[in-house]
């Protein structure tokens, strides 16, 4: 009779391994990749032919199926960043330091697009491209946060230490979620206030808001797909450095 | 507490036998406000107008020029490895390096504010709330300057990461630093500025120390 030896391994303690967390989560891309283009190709089409024009803005109002979406995301993604910052500090979770590295560049894309979409957006309803309102200026306080923590990651040779510093400034600029969350009623300059959630119920016509919700979810399961797929580059980057460390020192194997 | 007491006295001293470290920050400091009236053209009332914005972006960037000194000479020589073994804990070596930052850096900065008073022809009680908000705004400024230096200590090029990983973080300083000396929004409107600019402060000094103090310890290995 033989001992089987081998550990056995729960499915948590699979995911804290960066090796079975890539075979683990693999075959989740491509389901991911066609519900994503799915939502996408549902949701455009709702926007551009399936979707009123405003009364007042015209086709402009179509801006809003892309800048909100962002606009969402660049608050979900850092709130993702700071859980994995927690992660990566209380539990030296081997693949929230990984998580929190991925997500900076993909949140710093989205806050720019929501910067930039809003901004083209301003023009025509509100006549500038830019204006210092508070749910702005706390967006590009946003952008360069993450544009630091991704000049951070690079500062460092070794990724594990690094991890724990950027962790703990990731934790700091989080103070700054809040403030774009409620910049809009404390400072009622421009923006307007939160139209979609509210606890007396949306301010929008279940026309607009039916394109918005597709596109909402279009866009979250996109950072999803990329999150991962940028998970799994960046175990197989370090996979390499480290092959490449040991063929350096002439080790074989 | 001796611990704290020392380590603070060793920072200013090493500031003020430094070889003129001091005063050559607040030539830059002055030298900042003096060119920008080249700039936008010496005209009066503009600059009165423009000169508490020019004076706090004159203090911010002078700030952030004394910061690599704050932890990367005690890393490079192995002082910083000593602290974090030391009985004192890390965070009131840290504190103690934030208050001698604001001492050598601030203070001799604000003492030198009154040639801006001259230079942008400010109006005397415009002067006295400039002075005000840069007391109750600077310490705010150094604890955000020590985690700065405390997030890039272990990095090749931190001085360059440093000002980048701050800036987003002071801008509530500069706007409420601002906004307690020119009334823009109405006469109540400096007192509130100044009472928000004083909490900021004092919350950034009371918990920065703690959040450098963890980048400084796991950054080394």
């Amino acid at each position: 009779m033989s001992i089987d030896t081998t550990p056995k391994m729960s499915w948590w303690n699979r995911l804290a391994h960066p090796g079975q967390f890539v075979i683990l989560t693999k075959p989740l891309i491509l389901p991911l990749t066609a519900l994503t283009a799915l939502l996408f190709a549902a949701g455009l089409w709702f926007a551009f032919f399936n979707s009123p024009a405003d009364y007042q803005m015209g086709d402009t109002v179509r801006i809003m199926y892309v800048h909100v979406p962002t606009a969402w995301l660049s608050q979900f993604v850092y709130a993702t960043m700071a859980v994995s910052a927690i992660g990566s500090l209380v539990w030296r979770h081997p693949m929230a330091d990984v998580s929190m590295k991925t997500a900076a560049p993909l949140g710093a894309a989205f806050t720019a697009m929501a910067l930039f979409t809003g901004s083209l957006w301003g023009r025509p309803t509100w006549g500038t491209f830019w204006e210092w309102d508070g749910r702005m200026t706390s967006t590009l306080v946003l952008l360069f946060i993450y544009l630091g923590i991704v000049a951070l990651w690079r500062a460092f040779d070794d990724q594990l230490r690094a991890a724990r510093v950027v962790a703990v400034f990731t934790l700091v600029g989080a103070v700054n979620i809040p403030i774009i969350k409620f910049s809009v009623d404390w400072w009622s300059t421009l923006h307007q206030p939160a139209s979609v959630f509210r606890p007396d119920g949306p301010t929008m016509h279940g026309s607009i808001l039916t394109p918005l919700f597709v596109m909402f979810f279009a866009f979250t399961f996109l950072f999803i797909t990329l999150q991962l797929t940028a998970i799994h580059t960046e175990v197989r980057r370090r996979r390499i450095t480290t092959l490449e460390r040991r063929a350096a020192r002439g080790e074989t194997r | 507490m001796s611990g704290f007491v020392s380590v603070l006295r060793r920072e200013v001293n090493l500031s003020l036998r430094g070889g003129g470290e001091m005063l050559t920050l607040v030539l830059f400091f002055v030298i900042v406000g003096a060119i920008v009236p080249f700039a936008v053209g010496p005209d009066k009332v503009l600059l009165a107008r423009i000169a508490p914005g020019i004076v706090w972006i004159a203090a911010f960037l002078a700030m952030l020029m004394g910061l690599e000194k704050l932890f990367g000479p005690d890393r490079a020589d192995g002082t910083l490895g000593l602290y974090r073994l030391a009985d004192t804990p890390l965070s009131a070596v840290v504190a103690a390096k934030v208050i001698a930052h604001w001492l050598t850096t601030a203070l001799p900065l604000i003492l030198a504010s009154p040639i801006f008073a001259l230079l942008l022809s400010m109006d005397l009680p415009t002067f006295w709330r400039t002075l005000v908000s840069l007391l109750i705004g600077t310490p705010a400024l150094a604890g955000f300057g020590a985690l700065g230096a405390a997030l890039t200590v272990a990095t090749r090029h931190g001085g360059l990461i440093a000002p980048i990983l701050i800036a987003p973080l002071s801008v509530p300083v500069l706007i409420f630093g601002v906004g307690a000396i020119s009334a823009s929004g109405g006469p109540g409107q400096t007192g509130v500025a100044t009472l928000l600019l004083a909490a900021l402060s004092l919350m950034v000094v009371a918990l920065t120390p703690f959040a450098a103090a963890l980048a400084i310890d796991w950054g080394e290995d």
